[in-house]
């Protein structure tokens, strides 16, 4: 506080100054907003070919359009059934995005990769992959 | 999982293995119209539009299998949360939370919401699957509804893959051998929205609700039962504090055992009518007449020997309130209101446009349930006229009948009959449900109006075929004889001047008869003084000639002395001289 009293003080006209602050907020929300941390969970039910093309597909996607900023996490609903209810699944395969909000569930074998890229609210061409 | 350990244990009514095997809902009534119940190990289809307590049924089917046949269920609710669930039954007297807590019922909410989901190719239903099976097998149940399942059509898609999964969920269901209900919004002229009944092909039942007279009623009726018979009718259903309750119009049959026991009406001359002893109990007495013949109070004198015997009775009043009935009893003699106070007399006053008639229906059974009378009176049963045809009334009526003989209780009706026409045609309709009729009607004549009592009927005893004259005073009801002659039916004061003159005719006939006997009498006083007289006349006679007869013997003795004198001086044979004498 006292820190920066004294830098006003120092540098005597601001005003400019202050509105570049501003600008310099918004440039960081939008270079920001898509740095996000996607949380994503496929749920599956047993070792079906169905299955393995659902997690294949949501691990190409994640490699190729959320490198570094996924958080993936598969389960077997014939391991974990209690899940299913916890979770409100249905249908089999079904990606839900618990992050960021609001939740989104995708349901297939997510082979259609631009519909599910939308479904999820990822940018179609992300920075990091040319 | 023992699902088919139990399975021989339950069916209680199934006559053999082969015969398919049912499952009681514990549902009022609609195990009787099914014979039993749902069939055990299959799926049914509940079906009906909106509000027409497809939920409600569904769920009170598992709520009674947890409670009275120990069998756990699994809820799956597409339209609402456990805890609106919870709430919307308590009312009920449900508590599925303590169901839940015991692992009787276990309620799993599915959550579908079309705007959160988007399709990506091929998908299955196998998400539900699970969730079916580990609800399943954490209760170890052996009850299944899913309410509705037609939901999942607007939040899914792709009709193809939910149809084929849909088969494929009601062939799972069946190899898990639970008893399950799937409940389905009516369509427009199908009977589910999405015609899944095609999947179903066992039992189906729908759930209808009706207006009429603005009095709306639900009906439920079972439109398919493979396997087995089952009642086809449309049968009125209530929702109530206790669930539901399917009135079945004959499922209750003419079972009911028969009592020997006679019990007064309260009116000594009218037991005197009825073969001398009254009533049989357990039977039915209709009291019907125009307005103001006293129906209610001759019911009030039946409510009223009940009462004082120790019993029980319950008056249902749809014309008077309480007070108005007690003041008005009060005038001819009759004081309920101790019986009131007791508890002995329950009294329940209503107009008919209150509910619906099988709402009413519903009301009765419940609290003659909870008071156990051995006597109700319904007065007058016409005026549920007003809130249905004379039909319903008629069913509703006989069910009620059938309700109160399966339980001993005696009833009486008491029925407004229109003034004029045929009063006998009026009552037809419901006088066969009755055991005993009595007519009050007015007799006419000589500018009064009197009231006639008749026993129309009476079944099982020798009734009097008399007409009574019906009079109320102060002390109550008194039965007079009416008086019938060459002048007709005389009652009223054309019958007591009638008697009055009978009995001046009847005084100068016995002083008639008083006088010829004295005259008798005093004929015999006056024979036997004669005789008295003739008796002392001859009397005195004979001992006039008495004394002359012995005064000639002695002459007659002196004279032969005299004769033997001189025979003895002339020395005749005396011997000889004696006979010669007597012969000459």
């Amino acid at each position: 506080m006292g820190g920066s009293d004294h830098d006003d003080g120092r540098d005597g006209q601001t005003p400019p100054a202050a509105a570049g602050d501003m600008d310099d907020f918004w440039a960081q929300a939008l270079v920001d907003e898509p740095q996000e941390t996607y949380v994503l969970r496929l749920y599956v039910v047993g070792n079906s070919p169905r299955s393995r093309w659902a997690i294949r597909n949501v691990r190409k996607l994640c490699d190729q359009h959320l490198a570094g900023r996924f958080d993936l996490e598969v389960h077997d609903l014939n391991q974990e059934p209690w899940l299913a209810r916890e979770a409100q699944i249905v249908a089999a395969p079904t990606l839900v995005r618990e992050q960021p909000l609001p939740v989104q569930r995708i349901i297939g074998s997510l082979s259609d990769i631009e519909r599910v890229l939308v479904g999820l609210g990822v940018p179609p061409n992300p920075t990091g992959d040319p | 999982m023992g699902t088919y350990e139990s399975k021989a244990n339950v069916g209680h009514t199934v006559e053999s293995l082969d015969v398919l095997q049912k499952v009681p809902t514990g549902i009022k009534g609609f195990d009787e119209i099914t014979v039993g119940g749902l069939p055990r190990g299959r799926t049914t289809l509940v079906c009906g539009s909106a509000g027409s307590g497809k939920t409600l049924f569904a769920l009170e089917f598992l709520v009674r299998g947890a409670i009275d046949h120990g069998e756990p269920g699994v809820f799956v609710a597409f339209e609402e949360t456990a805890v609106e669930l919870t709430q919307s039954v308590a009312s009920l007297g449900f508590d599925l939370d303590d169901l839940v807590a015991r692992k009787m019922l276990a309620i799993d909410y599915v959550h579908v919401e079309r705007s959160e989901i988007l399709e990506t190719g091929d998908y299955d239903l196998n998400g539900l699957f699970v969730r079916l099976e580990y609800a399943i097998s954490s209760v170890g149940a052996k009850r299944v509804v899913i309410d509705s399942l037609e939901t999942l059509f607007s939040a899914l898609g792709n009709e193809g893959i939910l149809r084929s999964e849909f088969r494929r969920l009601f062939r799972w269901l069946k190899d898990r051998g639970v008893t399950a209900i799937i409940t389905g919004e009516r369509g427009d002229g199908t009977l589910t929205r999405h015609g899944i009944e095609e999947y179903v092909s066992d039992c189906v039942i729908l759930l209808e609700q009706r207006v009429h007279e603005r009095v709306a009623t639900r009906y439920l009726r079972v439109v398919k039962y493979r396997g087995t018979m089952h009642g086809t009718n449309e049968y009125p259903f209530l929702i109530h504090a206790g669930g539901i309750s399917v009135v079945p119009v004959t499922s209750l049959g003419l079972t009911h055992p028969a009592s020997d026991e006679r019990m007064s009406t309260g009116v000594p001359r009218l037991d005197a009518m009825l073969g001398g002893k009254g009533i049989y109990r357990g039977s039915s007495v209709l009291i019907s007449g125009t307005p103001g013949t006293g129906k209610s109070s001759l019911a009030a004198h039946v409510a009223n020997s009940a009462c004082r015997r120790g019993e029980r009775c319950l008056y249902f009043a749809f014309e008077e309130s309480q007070g108005q009935f007690v003041r008005n009893m009060r005038s001819i003699g009759l004081d309920l209101k101790p019986w009131l106070d007791q508890g002995r007399l329950q009294f329940h006053a209503s107009r008919p446009t209150l509910f619906g008639l099988e709402m009413h229906l519903a009301n009765m059974h419940r609290l003659i349930e909870a008071f156990d009378p051995s006597v109700v009176v319904v007065d007058p049963v016409t005026n549920f006229a007003m809130v249905a045809t004379n039909h319903e009334v008629r069913a509703m009526l006989m069910r009620l009948v059938d309700f109160l003989k399966s339980r001993g209780i005696t009833a009486v009706f008491t029925s407004l009959t229109a003034g004029g026409g045929a009063l006998e045609e009026t009552d037809v309709g419901i006088s066969s449900l009755m055991d005993t009729w009595l007519l009050v009607q007015f007799l006419e004549g000589s500018g009064e109006r009197n009231r006639g009592l008749y026993v129309l009927k009476s079944r099982g005893m020798m009734h009097s075929n008399q007409v009574r004259e019906f009079h109320m005073g102060a002390h109550g009801i008194d039965l007079l004889d009416v008086y019938v002659g060459p002048a007709g039916v005389l009652t009223g004061t054309a019958r007591q001047a009638q008697e009055a003159k009978e009995r001046a005719e009847a005084i100068t006939r016995q002083q008639e008869m008083d006088r010829k006997q004295r005259d008798l009498a005093r004929k015999r006083a006056q024979l036997e003084a004669q005789i008295l007289a003739l008796r002392a006349e001859f009397e005195a006679e004979e001992q006039e000639v008495l004394a002359n007869l012995d005064q000639d013997k002695r002459r007659e003795l002196n004279l032969s002395r005299d004769r033997e004198q001189m025979a003895r001086l002339r020395q005749a044979d005396p011997s000889r001289q004696q006979n010669g004498g007597s012969a000459g």
